[in-house]
């Protein structure tokens, strides 16, 4: 399908869950992008991940009684974060070992309480894998402004997040509450990670979070920088990914994430200073002139 | 006069005693060195200064005011593997950071921030490497990031948590420098170490600790072996004790 013809479609009345799809994805995948520059600098894509699997109680209650899907994944998301973040005062077990307790456990009573529900499997499968109908008008706005409420925190407490990602301890020295500021930064991962499931789905969504931060960061040594890079390589490919999906039939979701993969993979290779090939010329010219090699 | 008092200081730690009746001040122009075995309580003092852990008896007193994080005129330098060097900052950004906490949220750097960060990488002579990435500091550099971080502040008491670990000698030589200069620019720095050689050779006074002060004083006046003894829990032949005869 050429691009013209995807325009069209675009700009067909019947087709119009089309344009809200792309708006939808591209705006979370925005949104994504400047969280996830936070989860990949922490090292926290176990939490991202916990997160994203979370919220699937929320959803599937609010399936079942035909609530909001948006607010149900909010709720379950942001309980398990909070969870997480008082189980992990304890110091016999470390984080890791609790979000592995908490995540296994939110997805499983979702699939309990999904499985409730008559004619389940189809929207069960569209609850992990994603799609591009059946997005309500309302969910626009809801995303829409979310996603806006979600940078504006990240952009007040910009500094503050940089603080306790780079040094917990001083941060605290410094009069910081790390304990209020780690909550929030896991409640703005939930809410990234809700307003993205709906069209790339609760399996996937964490794809959404690194890929495009972790691309970035490949990139640049400069956070201000990254964390512009990181929401334009997610806006643009979930732009890339949703023409090639409606050209191809592919599943919307997976396709997303493979195009994701694939600019990683070529910024992994081709990267101005850290990129593979680089670092392969680097070598050679260094091993070429004795001097160079110091 | 001094600048940092502790006075009967007792702090548990998992219901356990980890300090016990702790009391030294530390004057201003003066470089104190704090030495004891693994366990005795050396990090535990420094933390309970900035006010991060609550005593169960005694009291911590900077420049006239009782010590509370993010109020106290002190700055702390953490061990260097607290810090996340892979992280995309450039030095002057992480200085700026030892600024986060009196700047106010959402508030941009001002002026008077960028005057007190240039010098504080001025005091540590790191100046002329302020754009670089901190991924790319040799150890040494990154202690006197670490330490600009903690005077971006101007403090008059610095704190630093085994600031020579890991690195070489002509590095420690000239960081061991900074410390002493540092404090003659009328600051009070305590510093815990390792290193007893370091320690003798550059700080003005010691204080030898094992849950308590076992002794204070200038390295001549801690000459008895017999202290060091029982800091430390060795016996007469050990090497240890042959150290301070060198020295």
């Amino acid at each position: 399908m050429s691009l013209v013809d995807f325009v069209t479609d675009l700009l067909n009345p019947e087709l119009s869950f089309l344009p809200k799809a792309l708006l939808i994805a591209v705006m979370s995948s925005i949104v994504c992008g400047v969280i996830g520059s936070y989860v990949v600098l922490r090292g926290m894509a176990f939490i991202g991940d916990a997160v994203a699997h979370a919220v699937f109680p929320g959803l599937a209650i609010a399936f079942v009684v035909s609530g909001n899907l948006i607010v149900g994944g909010t709720i379950a998301g942001v309980l398990t974060a909070v969870l997480v973040a008082v189980f992990s005062q304890n110091r016999r077990l470390k984080e890791d070992s609790i979000i592995g307790v908490f995540f296994v456990a939110a997805f499983a009573l979702g699939i309990v309480i999904i499985s409730q529900a008559p004619g389940y499997a189809g929207s069960l499968q569209q609850f992990l894998f994603g799609s591009i109908t059946g997005i309500p008008d309302e969910d626009l706005y809801v995303v829409g402004a979310a996603g806006a409420l979600i940078l504006g925190i990240a952009f007040v407490l910009h500094k503050e997040f940089v603080a306790i990602t780079l040094d917990r301890e001083m941060a605290r020295a410094m009069g910081l509450r790390v304990f209020w500021l780690d909550i929030v930064l896991y409640v703005l991962v939930t809410l990234a990670v809700v307003i993205s499931v709906q069209t790339i789905g609760n399996i996937l969504v964490l794809a959404l979070l690194i890929t495009p931060a972790a691309t970035a960061r490949l990139l640049t040594d400069r956070l201000g920088l990254m964390m512009a890079v990181a929401p334009a390589i997610g806006g643009a490919s979930a732009l890339v990914g949703l023409y090639v999906s409606w050209s191809w039939d592919f599943p919307v979701g997976g396709t997303i994430v493979l195009v994701l993969t694939a600019v990683f993979l070529a910024a992994w290779a081709f990267a101005p200073r850290h990129g593979q090939l680089a670092r392969y010329f680097t070598r050679r010219a260094s091993a070429g002139s004795p001097e160079a090699a110091v | 006069m001094s600048v940092l008092d502790v006075t009967d200081l007792s702090v548990h730690l998992g219901g356990r005693p980890a300090l016990a009746g702790v009391s030294l001040s530390v004057d201003r122009g003066e470089l104190v060195g704090l030495v004891g075995p693994n366990g005795a309580g050396k990090t535990t003092l420094l933390r309970s200064i900035m006010g991060l852990l609550r005593p169960r008896r005694g009291r911590v007193v900077v420049d006239g005011h009782a010590a509370r994080p993010g109020r106290s005129q002190l700055g702390y330098v953490p061990q260097r593997h607290e810090f996340a060097w892979d992280f995309p900052i450039s030095v002057e950004n992480v200085v700026m950071t030892g600024r986060t906490g009196v700047q106010g949220l959402g508030r941009r750097p001002k002026e008077g921030d960028w005057t007190a960060v240039g010098d504080a990488l001025d005091r540590v002579r790191m100046n002329d490497l302020r754009e670089r990435p901190v991924g790319e500091l040799s150890g040494g550099q990154r202690q006197r990031v670490l330490v600009a971080r903690a005077l971006a502040l101007e403090p008059s008491v610095l704190l630093l948590d085994e600031p020579f670990t890991g690195l070489d000698m002509p590095t420690q030589e000239l960081l061991s420098e900074l410390f002493l200069s540092l404090a003659r620019e009328n600051r009070a720095v305590l510093m815990t170490t390792h290193d007893l050689a370091a320690a003798i050779y550059s700080c003005d006074r010691l204080a030898l600790i094992n849950r308590s002060i076992v002794a204070v004083g200038t390295p001549v006046e801690l000459r008895d072996p017999r202290l060091w003894m029982d800091t430390f829990g060795v016996g007469e032949n050990s090497p240890l004790l042959r150290i301070l005869e060198a020295v």
